[in-house]
């Protein structure tokens, strides 16, 4: 025997990894409204397989806490058996002797803090009722439920423009939900379970691509005579504004600057979404007749209760355009700007010169690398983000944090700002951070900690500030609007406690948030300004669907959209992403599973036709 | 059309057909047990697998449309393997009591295993004995049910009440009441489709023969029967007599071999639902002095009441106060008939032969005791009851000529034959209303036949002595629902409605015999309107059995005694609200 050996990797511990693997993808896509108390259940086995039985409460706890689940979920548990349940599982969590054990009697005890409800309606009914939102779950994760089988069913099959009218039931945006959606519902896409999720956001970026004229869909017969205004011409109140002219109401959009598009327009570089693209998807929206009126300040110029006065219903959607402060020594300075401000004036059409400055940018959003990679474009000397964290921490994509590396943006990671430094003529020459160690885990997220190093001094000449956005709330907390931190509160319809008639949604209404979630909430909205005022009108498409072809599905990679090299893309605010080829639209599409149409979408239909 | 082959054999389907369309319009047989056509087409069972060329996995042919040049086989060794370990699984959570099961012989899960030479249970028993809720005739086990979904989509689709649902998740998903309800809470309205169209035995009619094997053995008690109109149409399919040869004679003939002592026709009590409901409309909207805002309702359809009671409970007082005909049969039996006996009503036990499942319900009504001996119909058996009772009692069908119905409460005129189909009770009402208001018969015997037929929604508009009197007719509560809609929302104007609970009327109803992957309502209601056709008698006014009755007991159409015994109070039980 030789006295020490060379790790070698089996053959069947090569297997089980990939199946380890598989099942991580797997665990990951588990459909929205599944059990928690059967997923519970069977993640315990699982863990109990992992135990080494060495010690009693991993050993037989575990196996004993999934016979008690086992009976709660076949309804044969009484309340009682929850205590039981509840203190096995604290006593394995305080006196098991390593992590498989102790974690697993964790995960029971989270489960019971959490969905404890869960647990005593299997008690009590012996049964839980089936979510349908779990069928298709790419339409679900989507806030809008954009119908994503059919209008990919539909790329697939070269129906470009049937593809865009049907985003178009849901979602107004799909120009620019193409170029720069979050995508959340690509997620969980069940194709996970085989190799990996699809490039959704490709694909209705190749729909509107090839798609000439720009479809719309057909408006109600007949007007309702009733009149709406939308306060915000963002994505949520042009959104609002769309369905609810398409509904047959008179709506006007009430701006306050100089353009529409709101955040689209004033907060995301053209680099990353072309005026032009969205300009496409505006008028497409105005097609249906809706007034517009811009460099209208509603509670600065126009009082809201005599617009209110004017209007059968309201539909406030002022986004969150205002920046948050970091409360230090300095922030006035000249040279220190927000995010807000600046990119609000690029979508104004100023361009500041940044050339030959030295640029520091504070935060690690999406933001953040919108006003660092717009400053490499200014012709900044270098770019500088400064944040609190670790990178991997920053909220920003990942694919935006790498582009802003590409163009040379320099990432200083574990730098908390600590005052700002300027020169006799208040001007802006240096940050000072604070180095920090990263922390314990709160509320999920590491926290930064102060380490025991002397503070920092960054020379800059622009220092830009992209630590969150605020919104301009006071006139409609005056109107009666009730607001928490500036958010305005809304009921889960959209509407306004108190105030008949009027409705808020998008940023204003849940913070800076997403596209797609403003897109959702003027959805909401409408449907039920509409039903306020008295109807019932149907949003539809009117576009068949193709039947899912018969084909082998192969474990396949995913195809990914390229950008223009940092070089060429670094020195203007052009276009960087490249859209897919045909041959890999096609490919692409040919990787849906069609959850609408196989397995619960089979049962319960796959999709709403309408809304 | 697309050009594929089947099973070798070169076949033209049209476009978007299934492939199971495909083949059995080719004469190829692939086996289903979820699959109800337009209905339940979601490859759930995995029964019907086939497999096409080229592809690794199999295909359900029910929901598969067929592409150009496709290569199917429906029966290769891996198609006969997953059906054959489907069909293992789906045991393995079956209660195969099969010799006890009311659907033994008439099973889809049985013809199934039987067909595919299943001989032995390989897979360790998963049924989960579960506790069913017994305060309604309808009865759910779980321990037989096999998750096809069809009661699902039954309920869903055709009848518009969604009193089924899937609970839990996963690997404990079962089909039970929607809502953690039970069935009691639901507003189920017992029509009972759900169990017609259950392939297997998780869905029946409570079984009540043994009362009446109990009260023919009493010699103190006097039995009378009555047969429901739609139970002629189809009572002994099941029995091996064709449609022809199963008489309305020869089932009279084996209700007294089974010990009736006097086998009565429901039909007369139609006859005398329309003396009452007839007059009634036309009290209340033909002599009105304004026409009220809604139309009348028929209220023989205990289904239909149940749905309006629970759905739209501020339209109750819509509803004809007519008992049904089952009901007024029960009245009278147990008062004029056992006064003209000289029976002590006490001792008369009256058992109705009704095709559904709701008459077992409303028959248990607290209101349904005018008589003053108890319940005024004792107990009420199905259609398939009925069917067992023979087949228990070895009646040799084929040997027994036809017999008449006793008198007096066996007459009947073809308008109460009628009351079995859709349409039937409005065609009925409007042939006698026609003639009290005008004092003449209508132009043909068969002036209203335009609310015959399957579609869901009838409207017609006729003129009687010189006013138009606009009626609808629906049947499937799916289409009541949208007929009601349209009615609050003014968008339909009626005077008359006849609603009943299921598709095609009584003939289609949730007590007939179950014939698996057919609805038969149609051809029983032709049926139905054939006997019609040939009666001596075609106008419920005309029926001597029913003059005689008002000439010597009622007085005349909502007399004071006719509405103490033919006419009920809808508000002294209530049903869960929506």
């Amino acid at each position: 025997m030789a006295r020490l050996n060379l790790f070698k990797e089996s053959a069947a511990q090569a297997a089980i990894d990939d199946v380890l693997r598989d099942i991580e993808r797997r665990l990951f896509v588990s459909p929205f409204g599944n059990c928690h108390v059967n997923l519970v259940a069977s993640i315990l086995k699982l863990c109990h397989a992992q135990s080494c039985g060495k010690c009693v409460p991993c050993r037989i706890g575990l196996s004993q806490l999934g016979n008690i689940i086992e009976d709660i979920l076949k309804g044969r548990a009484e309340m009682a058996s929850l205590v039981l349940l509840e203190k096995t599982a604290l006593v394995i969590y305080e006196s098991a002797d390593c992590a498989i054990g102790y974690e697993a009697a964790g995960t029971v005890l989270k489960g019971l803090r959490n969905f404890r409800g869960d647990y005593e309606n299997h008690v009590s009914s012996g049964k839980c009722s089936p979510d349908e939102g779990g069928s298709v779950p790419c339409v679900n994760f989507c806030p809008a439920h954009v119908d994503i089988p059919g209008y990919i069913s539909l790329v697939e099959s070269g129906r470009y423009e049937d593809a865009v009218r049907l985003i178009r039931k849901d979602n107004p945006f799909p120009g620019a939900c193409g170029l720069i959606c979050e995508h959340p519902c690509e997620t969980r896409c069940r194709r996970n379970i085989l190799d990996v999720g699809l490039n959704i956001r490709g694909l209705k970026r190749f729909a509107v691509d090839n798609c000439d004229n720009t479809p719309t869909l057909q408006p109600a017969a007949s007007k309702t005579g009733k009149k709406v205004a939308v306060v915000g011409g963002g994505p949520a109140g042009l959104s609002a504004a769309y369905f609810l002219q398409l509904m047959g109401h008179t709506v006007t959009v009430y701006e306050k600057r100089k353009f529409l598009g709101g955040m689209l327009r004033y907060g995301i570089p053209s680099y990353r979404l072309p005026r032009e693209e969205l300009q496409r998807d505006i008028d497409a929206i105005l097609s249906t007749g809706i007034k517009v009126r811009l460099g209208a300040d509603i509670g600065g110029g126009i009082p809201l209760d005599e617009l209110r006065g004017q209007y059968d219903a309201l539909f406030i959607a002022i986004g969150a355009h205002t920046e948050k402060k970091l409360e230090l020594e300095g922030e006035n300075l000249r040279g220190v700007v927000s995010a807000v401000q600046m990119l609000g004036g690029i979508g104004d059409g100023k361009l500041p010169d940044f050339g030959g400055r030295r640029v520091i940018v504070v935060g690690g959003g999406n933001v953040a690398m919108d006003v660092a990679r717009s400053a490499v474009r200014l012709g900044a000397a270098n770019v500088t983000i400064a944040y609190r964290r670790r990178q991997e921490d920053m909220t920003a994509l990942p694919e935006e944090i790498e582009g802003a590396v590409a163009e040379g943006c320099e990432i200083m990671s574990l730098q908390a700002p600590a005052l700002i430094e300027g020169d006799l003529d208040d001007n802006v020459i240096a940050l000072w951070t604070h180095p920090q160690i990263i922390g314990p885990i709160e509320d999920g997220r590491p926290k930064p900690v102060n380490a025991d190093k002397p503070r920092q001094r960054i020379a800059c000449d622009i220092l830009i500030l992209a630590v969150g956005q605020d919104i301009e709330a006071d006139h409609f907390i005056r109107f009666g609007v009730k607001a928490k931190r500036n958010i305005l509160q809304t009921r889960g319809d959209g509407s306004v406690e108190g105030m008949p008639g009027v409705f808020a949604g998008g940023d204003c209404a849940t913070g800076p948030a997403t596209v797609i979630r403003a897109v959702e909430a003027g959805k909401v909205a409408a449907a039920n300004i509409d039903n306020y005022l008295g109807f019932d009108h149907k949003i539809s498409a009117g576009v068949s669907i193709p039947d899912p072809r018969l084909e082998n599905k192969k474990h396949w990679g995913r195809v990914i959209m390229r950008e223009k090299s940092p070089s060429e893309r670094k020195n203007d605010f052009g276009h960087l992403e490249l859209g897919m080829s045909r041959d890999e639209a096609i490919q692409e599409a040919g990787r849906c599973l069609r959850c609408d149409r196989f397995g619960y979408g089979s049962f319960r239909g796959g999709r709403k036709a309408q809304w | 059309m697309v050009k594929l082959t089947i099973d070798h054999k070169k076949i033209t389907a049209s476009e978007g057909a299934t492939i199971l369309e495909a083949a059995r319009s080719a004469g190829i047989a692939v086996p289903t047990l979820c699959h109800l056509e337009g209905l339940n087409e979601i490859g759930a069972c995995r029964v019907c697998m086939v497999e096409v060329a080229g592809l690794d996995r199999l295909v359900a042919a029910c929901n598969t449309p067929v592409e150009k040049g496709l290569t199917v086989f429906t029966n290769s060794p891996r198609v006969r393997r997953a059906r054959k370990v489907n069909v293992g699984l789906l045991l393995s959570r079956h209660d195969c009591q099969c010799l006890t099961c009311a659907r033994s012989g008439n099973c889809a899960l049985q013809s199934l295993a039987n067909d595919l030479g299943i001989v032995e249970r390989v897979y360790k028993n998963e049924t989960i004995p579960a506790i069913w809720d017994k305060s309604l005739p309808l009865i759910r086990d779980m321990g037989k049910c096999v998750q096809c979904m069809r009661c699902i989509q039954v309920c869903d689709h055709i009848q518009d009440l969604h009193v089924w649902d899937l609970v839990n998740f996963g690997s404990h998903i079962d089909v039970d009441v929607s809502g953690n309800k039970k069935i009691h809470e639901s507003g189920c309205a017992l029509c009972g489709q759900c169990i017609t169209h259950c392939p297997v035995g998780a869905l029946t009619a409570r079984d009540d023969t043994e009362k009446v094997l109990d009260a023919l053995a009493d010699p103190d008690r006097v039995t009378v029967v009555q047969v429901a109109p739609a139970v002629r149409a189809a009572w002994a399919e099941t029995l091996g007599l064709s449609r022809d040869k199963a008489t309305p004679g020869k089932m009279a003939a084996a209700l007294r071999r089974i010990g009736f002592d006097y086998v009565f026709d429901t039909d007369f009590a139609a006859d005398l639902t329309i003396m009452e409901e007839g007059s009634e409309l036309i009290e209340r909207v033909l002599h009105a002095a304004k026409k009220p805002e809604y139309p009348m309702f028929t209220s023989c359809c205990p289904g239909w009441v149940r749905f309006i009671k629970g759905q739209y409970p501020d339209m109750v007082g819509c509803l004809s106060s007519a008992k049904s005909p089952q009901q007024m049969f029960g009245a009278v039996a147990k008062s004029y008939f056992a006064e003209a006996k000289k029976i002590d009503p006490q001792k008369l036990f009256v058992v109705s032969i009704m095709p559904c499942v709701a008459k077992k319900h409303e028959a248990a009504l607290p209101s349904m005791n005018s008589a003053g001996a108890g319940q005024d119909v004792d107990v009420v058996l199905t259609t398939r009851e009925f069917a067992r009772f023979i087949r228990s009692e070895h009646i040799d069908l084929a040997a027994l000529a036809d017999e008449d119905f006793d008198d007096p409460l066996g007459q009947a005129s073809g308008a109460g034959i009628i009351f079995g189909a859709t349409g039937g009770v409005m065609e009925a009402a409007l042939r006698t209303v026609y003639c009290v208001v005008t004092g003449k018969k209508p132009p043909t015997d068969d002036a209203f036949k335009k609310v015959r037929g399957m579609r869901g929604w009838k409207s017609a508009e006729f003129d009687v002595a010189g006013s138009a009197i606009k009626v609808a007719v629906a049947s499937g509560l799916g289409n009541a629902r949208k007929l009601m809609e349209a009615i609050r929302s003014g968008a339909a104007r009626y005077d008359f409605v006849e609603i009943m609970a299921c598709p095609g009327g009584c003939a289609g109803g949730g007590g007939q015999p179950i014939a698996m992957g057919q609805e038969l309502a149609e051809v029983r209601g032709d049926k139905l309107f054939k006997l019609d056709a040939s009666s001596p008698l075609r106008y419920s006014h005309e029926n001597p059995a029913v003059r005689a009755l008002y000439d010597s007991y009622l007085e005349k159409p909502l007399s004071h005694k006719a509405h103490h015994l033919l006419h009920s109070d809808h508000s002294v039980w209530s049903m869960p609200h929506r």
